[in-house]
């Protein structure tokens, strides 16, 4: 396969235009000490025809994972995707674009993203979005060191032990080489034991972090936090899970400073865990420390209304090693893609989103129960997933699941807490997407 | 012919009652909400989105679409950012259903064969950077340098060194001393030399036991192979620390050098630079690292083994190095982008790869020799696979480069990056990428000499065929309005004055 243009006859043209001999001449500039006569060593080339038997090949195994009905979660999730969103998104006007640095040949780039900005604020109730991070865990990592340059206080961060693990994890390798202490709180029952934050938080702390609903699916006492942190002067940060936010009070309506998210549930397909999308919107006096993009509306010299990329002096390409982040490809594309998502649904389809993913969780919950198969492992409400806590091992529950054509899980086993998950308990999560009839026919193949 | 009312914004076009998606009925028994969820956390208001028809959102966006220009409908010859052609075939591939539902948090045993197309990503990846260990994890280049800035902290942890410094060229991308500075680096910045390459007695003067790392593009960003780079190695070896190497400039040397054999110990890929996946008007992207032997252990993970089970059957596996630095986002990685990457590493194998560099190296000295005669180009005749112009001497005129940067689009191309590398005045880098023809760099040029030739007023006042001009960014920051506002009521912010210094076009 070549993606070439030229023929032999124009290469020769091209470098007598040039004055040398041979394509070769042009790499002299190369140290001959270094410069490689051998073949790469990687697999040989494979025409169209040829990649697609051994692509439909493979396919078809991942389809032995793929085709099963989804109740997995644990920060990834099956909802479903509107045919606008792969539409819109395949046109090369969008995917082949570049950063929309030359305003007047990016307009289209542009006012997608001052509309997705504008979707997200409404979204979380907060004032402004940036453009996009990279996905959840690292949005929560820029979020935090946001917040220790708004509040100038690089003493302390308070997270709930009940954020997801690996959002944790990603935090504690963004401020490894900072002198941050992170506090990492404590659960009881699934719930953040905020009476132990109360006596971690101080007057060095720059910010406390809560998800809602939390890992494990709780909701969890955000007006607290947010009280607590604001009367310490710290920021008071919420992972949001944006599904939720038809039925769910926003971040903002708590008075979160600073939230963030993971976008895939917004028109993103799970695959294998990116690319995904990274949401992240503050309150307005703190915009001008926010990491990543952001488009601003101005006016042309003809006085019609157009928009830029804006406050880019805080970007990396100006203010390098003062940059308030080193973030440079953002999730642009995907950023669209929740864009057409969320135009997609409107309020109505949000609010119906949300009751329906918490209707089929809780009906779930309901049936496993009545089946004898367990019980919820924490006494909470939840929104669209919950532990629960199986009388079966694991591992022979998910065999089961398996063999009827359902994927279940993670297993809470699989990661580090704190205080240590339940025994056999796993974490489900119930989509819009799933039906009664699925919900049913697990139960009854777990139970079999 | 432009349809003005799909310009609207999307919040403009609502219309209270219009709708677009309708979820099923549902089919179990529903109880209110308020018993489920209580009610300090319910909501009760209605959100203010947008509510449209279908109809209405596919028009508006692809107006939208059409006030773009992009690698499908236009020339993009934007140095250091390679804009080369994105095979279509890719985008159907990684759109196959197997790979498109997998949750991350899928049994391995389920997917072995994908486990087994992103080991050998690895490996690949290993052997084109001549550099034997891969962490596929990176999100995107900037999040891999820091990933990799990382794991130089850590190896020197584990040696007992407390290194405090990253030296880097003046020419440098923003996101080297960025990711520098997040690692909790302080930023050394080399003093400019003449000929454009790494100024090897400034390097000399700042070495000593305090650097940990010497990040460096090479090809630089200038467009020309650091001749010395085997010595500013060894001087870097010798004083202890490590040579980081930025690859966003891969596209000029695949197969003809490697940055393991030039004396590089880690770099990171730009997945959607060299082995184009699309870049999204802005991501995403994919930042794998490669790194030497004794780096491995302190990878950010996951990372993809290769094992043989109790049969003697292949099995791979996800597993975090023993002295891993961690995980810098959650799941493996941007997989999308990297099973794009793998498509075209396939598809062309070595000798095809090899052409590549081949070809962006000829296309760029073609198109460098097409306009040397009306640009100056302070480094040389000769160019790996971009160069930088100078439109300093038109200043006489009135012009400058962003002027012709404007013109330009009124031609139908993509403007180069402009004012940067900041190293030279009024610099206009371009990279025509292997994926051109002869044809249209004959026809950039030509347009190029025309648009000098052209009346000054006319070029100061471009573009004059694009949806809008020259919108006044000054005051998009000092006024910011960063969401809809149905009044256009602005945001109060503090009111700092805005910057007026050159912004570049780019990166």
């Amino acid at each position: 396969m070549s993606y070439l243009f030229a023929t032999p006859d124009e290469t020769q043209q091209m470098l007598q235009e040039i004055g040398v001999d041979k394509i070769d001449d042009l790499f002299e500039q190369i140290p001959e000490s270094v410069r490689r006569t051998e073949e790469l060593d990687i697999l040989p080339a494979l025409s169209e025809i040829e990649l697609d038997r051994v692509l439909n090949q493979v396919s078809a195994e991942f389809a032995r994972h793929g085709d099963r009905t989804c109740f997995q979660g644990g920060g990834a999730y099956d909802h479903f995707i509107p045919a606008t969103v792969d539409e819109i998104c395949s046109r090369g006007e969008f995917y082949t674009a570049y950063t929309p640095y030359q305003a007047e040949a990016s307009q289209g780039t542009l006012q997608a993203f001052f509309e997705f900005q504008s979707l997200i604020a409404e979204l979380t109730g907060l004032d402004v979005a940036n453009a996009s991070l990279y996905e959840g865990a690292s949005a929560l990592a820029e979020a935090i060191i946001m917040a220790i340059r708004c509040t100038n206080r690089a003493g302390k961060v308070i997270i709930s032990g009940s954020v997801h693990p690996e959002y944790i994890q990603t935090v504690r390798t963004y401020l490894h080489r900072h002198p941050c202490e992170i506090v990492v709180v404590d659960t009881i029952d699934g719930i953040t034991d905020w009476q132990q934050a109360a006596q971690q938080i101080d007057d060095n702390t720059a910010a406390v972090v809560v998800q809602h609903p939390n890992f494990f699916g709780c909701l969890e006492d955000v007006q607290s936090v947010v009280d607590q942190a604001h009367a310490a002067g710290a920021l008071a940060i919420e992972v949001f899970d944006p599904v939720s936010l038809g039925v769910i009070n926003r971040p903002g309506d708590y008075g979160i400073d600073i939230a963030v998210a993971e976008g895939q549930s917004l028109g993103i397909p799970l695959q294998f865990g990116g690319p995904y999308l990274g949401l992240m919107a503050c309150r307005e006096k703190f915009v001008r420390k926010m990491p990543g993009r952001l488009i601003g509306q101005t006016t042309d010299k003809a006085g019609r209304r157009a928009f830029v990329l804006n406050f880019q002096t805080r970007e990396q390409h100006i203010r390098r090693d003062k940059a308030t982040s080193n973030i440079c490809t953002n999730q642009g594309l995907m950023a669209l893609r929740a864009s057409v998502y969320i135009a997609q649904l409107g309020p109505e389809g949000f609010a119906e989103l949300g009751k329906q993913c918490c209707h089929k969780a809780n009906y779930t919950v309901e049936k496993l129960t009545e089946a004898g198969l367990g019980t919820l492992a924490y006494p909470h409400p939840f929104f669209k997933e919950f532990v629960f806590q199986f009388k079966q091992p694991v591992t022979e529950i998910l065999e089961k699941a398996k063999a009827a054509g359902f994927n279940l899980g993670p297993e809470l086993n699989r990661f580090e807490f704190g205080t240590g998950a339940p025994e056999n308990s796993l974490l489900i999560a119930v989509t819009e997407k799933r039906t009664r009839e699925e919900i049913d026919r697990l139960v009854a193949a777990l139970k079999s | 012919m432009e349809n003005r009312i799909a310009l609207q914004l999307l919040q403009e076009l609502s219309v209270t009652g219009r709708r677009a998606t309708c979820f099923p009925t549902e089919d179990i028994p529903t109880d209110d909400l308020s018993s489920l969820l209580p009610e300090e956390h319910r909501s009760s208001r209605k959100l203010k989105l947008p509510e449209l028809a279908e109809g209405d959102i596919v028009r508006h966006y692809v107006s939208l679409s059409q006030r773009n220009m992009s690698v499908d409908t236009h020339f993009y010859p934007l140095g250091s950012c390679t804009m080369k052609y994105n095979p279509k075939r890719h985008e159907r591939w990684a759109g196959l259903n197997g790979l498109i539902n997998v949750h991350p948090y899928a049994d391995g045993a389920d997917i072995q064969g994908l486990l087994g197309i992103l080991y050998e990503m690895q490996e690949m990846l290993a052997e084109i950077s001549g550099l034997p260990s891969v962490s596929l994890h990176p999100a995107a280049g900037a999040q891999g340098e820091f990933a990799a800035l990382l794991t130089a902290s850590a190896y020197f942890a584990d040696r007992g060194e407390d290194r405090k410094t990253v030296i880097f060229p003046a020419s440098a991308h923003g996101t080297n001393p960025a990711s520098a500075s997040m690692a909790g680096y302080k930023c050394i910045q080399l003093k400019p030399s003449k000929t454009g390459l790494v100024n090897l007695e400034d390097l000399k003067q700042h070495l000593s036991n305090e650097v940990a790392v010497f990040m460096v593009t090479n090809p630089n960003t200038i467009g020309l192979f650091e001749f010395d780079i085997v010595e500013a190695s060894r001087l870097v070896h010798e004083a202890g620390g490590l040579v980081y190497i930025d690859g966003a400039n891969m596209n000029a040397i695949l197969g003809k050098t490697r940055p393991g054999d030039f004396g590089g110990d880690m770099m990171h890929y730009n997945v959607h630079k060299t082995f184009t996946g699309p870049h999204g008007a802005g991501g995403p992207g994919a930042g794998p690292i490669a790194v030497r032997d004794f780096l491995a252990d302190y990878l950010p993970g996951p990372v993809i083994v290769k094992e043989n089970n109790a049969e003697g059957d292949t099995v791979y596996r996800l597993t975090n190095p023993p002295k891993s630095v961690g995980q810098l986002r959650s799941f493996l990685g941007n997989i999308g982008i990297l099973l794009r990457g793998y498509f075209y590493i396939r598809t062309l194998g070595g000798p095809g790869l090899r052409e590549v560099s081949e070809y962006a190296v000829l296309n760029a000295n073609y198109l460098l020799a097409l306009l040397k005669d009306v640009l100056d180009v302070p480094n040389g005749d000769r160019c790996m696979h971009e160069f930088v112009a100078s439109a300093s001497a038109l200043k006489k005129q009135g012009i400058t480069a962003m002027d012709i940067a404007k013109r330009l689009l009124d031609y139908g191309f993509h403007a180069p990056t402009v004012y940067f590398p900041l190293v030279i005045a009024e610099a206009m880098m371009m990279e025509p990428t292997e994926t051109e023809s002869k044809q249209t760099l004959d026809q950039f040029a030509a347009t190029f000499k025309k648009i000098i030739a052209e009346d000054p007023e006319k070029v100061q006042n471009a573009p004059h065929s694009t949806p809008v001009c020259r919108p006044d960014e000054v005051k998009a920051a000092r006024q910011p309005i960063l969401t809809y506002c149905p009044c256009d009521v602005q945001l109060d912010l503090e009111n700092k004055p805005a910057t007026t210094e050159a912004v570049p076009s780019f990166i």
